[in-house]
């Protein structure tokens, strides 16, 4: 049996976690530049706030509520998002990180009928231990976790654990779920399930398999198989190395020189190729976009990618600086407001697999590991960006806005929590 | 080499590039003939996490200010580790929520009643009653404390 763990409104509730006066207030978080909307603690759902919008078509809703808002604190969700993970891995070694606040847990050695209450023992301690308020779905398949999961998030009947076992009238439940929320069915191909009467997942899971196959995809019924409680997707622990690293952020203000572009860039290619580092990759293409801001509509609008092939599969940050510099100058034009810049490292190889090539011995791999090992080891012991690329800009007044991030409790010892007592 | 090796096909070998074989390292230099008497006895530096930290992904750095419990040698600007997984225990040193404010105290139950002790015998205990929405956050387990 699988269990699928979800914090509820996991950045809203993180926020919550380290200060008591936002106990049942309604809270919002706000996007990287403050802003859409990306969280809603439940009050301010209930209040009827939208996920995604942008903050200022709402901002008459906060102050009228008096709606708390924040700025993304990330690296404080991170940090409470692997204490949560790393409580999981207590329970078993069997578990899927899936997201920054889900995971998948392989619960087959806990006994069938005492699964219900091993999962309100995890959720409990979770809750004494971080603070974040969780939900569980047992199922057999991870397709059925998923509706359990949302379904007891939804319904505080349940106390947050829902095991599909436990169900009296299964055929019931699926019934009310409509066929586009199943996982992995979106509003693609539900219109075409539509067409042919299939509006909900009873109806999904119990229409003909071979006639599902044929008119859609061997995906879509795996995803048929797993309704039916037949385990088709396994847990995936390993990770994959990306295939691809994006680096991307919009401008706290509107960049027009190409000088700042520059630094915009240089500074996405860095953290992008920290990434890279980390799992020993190199990078055989640049990837480098600027676009304006689409919802000013009375303002030129502009966008243009360009993808620089390197000549050499690297992780030597200059080298990969300078494609994306050589990118950006074809690619950059006078006269426009630029709101965002986008760096994506494509083509990625295994290091070991690019030294071997003996087509490019003149390329100094000795010496760019070199340079590269040492950098990364002083910026671990000081901190990140201790050591910078004079190309990233020193003053960066593109950087986004942070203005209302609560203090990082965790992670910096200038900003844990403070108690007058 | 006769002309019968010239027809059979090559075998070419792709390198198997993706694992890493790791080799051990040999921790004291060994020189010729005489080893470190004491390589024997080599252990790892004392590791003050370890030592200070149980349950790592439930503990938590908390910094005071003001003096209501400087008779449990908790002093203004103080760091105390907080705990959250243990069960705080009568007569010990907590962070607690109290009508949505954070403090840190002794609790105590005198009489079938929670008190909120302070340490400092110009500050009141607080008594737990009905209105008062009383919370654990986390047992403190050890106090930090620079000497000046």
């Amino acid at each position: 049996m699988f269990a699928l763990v979800d914090c509820n409104n996991f950045y809203a509730s993180c926020e919550k976690v380290f200060n008591p006066k936002l106990k049942n207030k309604p809270v919002v978080v706000l996007s990287n530049n403050d802003g859409c909307i990306i969280a809603r603690s439940k009050e301010a759902k209930d209040l009827g706030i939208p996920m995604g919008a942008p903050a200022f078509k709402v901002e008459s809703l906060f102050m009228q509520y008096g709606v708390k808002i924040f700025s993304a604190n990330f690296t404080l969700y991170g940090d409470l998002s692997n204490r949560i993970m790393k409580i999981l891995s207590e329970y078993t070694s069997n578990l899927e990180i899936y997201s920054i606040d889900e995971a998948f847990m392989s619960l087959d050695f806990v006994k069938p009928d005492k699964l219900t209450e091993y999962a309100r023992q995890i959720k409990l301690r979770i809750l004494k231990g971080t603070g974040i308020s969780v939900s569980i779905g047992i199922a057999p398949t991870k397709t059925l976790c998923k509706i359990t999961n949302h379904i007891c998030k939804k319904k505080p009947e349940y106390e947050g654990v829902l095991n599909w076992n436990e169900i009296i009238n299964k055929d019931l439940l699926l019934e009310k779920v409509p066929v586009e929320e199943v996982w992995g069915i979106g509003h693609n191909t539900a219109p075409k399930l539509n067409k042919y009467g299939v509006y909900n997942a009873l109806q999904f899971k119990s229409a003909n398999q071979l006639w599902i196959r044929k008119l859609f995809s061997v995906t879509i019924l795996r995803i048929l198989t797993e309704l039916n409680e037949v385990k088709c997707l396994p847990l995936e622990s390993i990770h994959e190395p990306r295939k691809g690293i994006m680096s991307s952020r919009s401008f706290g203000k509107l960049v027009e020189t190409k000088k700042e572009l520059r630094e915009a860039v240089a500074t996405y290619i860095c953290r992008a190729a920290e990434k890279l580092r980390q799992q020993k990759s190199a990078a055989s293409y640049v990837y480098v976009s600027i676009k304006t801001n689409k919802h000013k509509e009375n303002q030129p609008q502009y966008f243009k990618y360009i993808i620089i092939p390197l000549k050499v599969s690297t992780w030597y940050v200059p080298d990969l600086i300078k494609a994306g510099y050589k990118g950006l100058d074809e690619i950059f034009l006078q006269g426009y407001k630029y709101k965002k810049a986008t760096v994506m490292l494509l083509g990625i190889v295994p290091q070991s697999q690019v030294q071997l090539n003996i087509f490019h011995p003149e390329y100094e791999f000795q010496k760019v590991t070199k340079i590269m090992t040492a950098i990364d080891i002083i910026n671990k012991q000081h901190g990140s960006e201790f050591i910078k690329y004079a190309a990233t800009g020193l003053k960066q007044k593109w950087r986004m806005k942070q203005e209302k991030r609560s203090p990082r409790y965790t992670t910096n010892i200038n900003e844990i929590l403070k108690i007058v007592v | 080499m006769n002309s019968n090796d010239f027809n059979k096909p090559l075998t070419f070998f792709k390198l198997e590039s993706s694992k890493n074989i790791l080799l051990p390292l040999f921790s004291s230099s060994v020189k010729a003939g005489f080893p470190s008497p004491a390589d024997d006895f080599i252990e790892n530096h004392i590791d003050l996490n370890k030592l200070l930290i149980s349950h790592v992904a439930e503990t938590y750095l908390v910094r005071v200010s003001g003096n209501s419990m400087k008779n449990a040698e908790i002093y203004s600007e103080d760091i105390l580790i907080v705990d959250r997984s243990l069960e705080i225990k009568e007569n010990s040193i907590g962070i607690f929520t109290i009508n949505d404010e954070f403090t840190v105290k002794r609790i105590k139950k005198i009489n079938g009643i929670l008190y909120l002790y302070p340490e400092n015998d110009q500050y009141k205990p607080i008594k737990i009653e009905g209105n008062n929405e009383l919370s654990v956050w986390g047992v403190v387990t050890f106090i930090i404390h620079q000497c000046k």
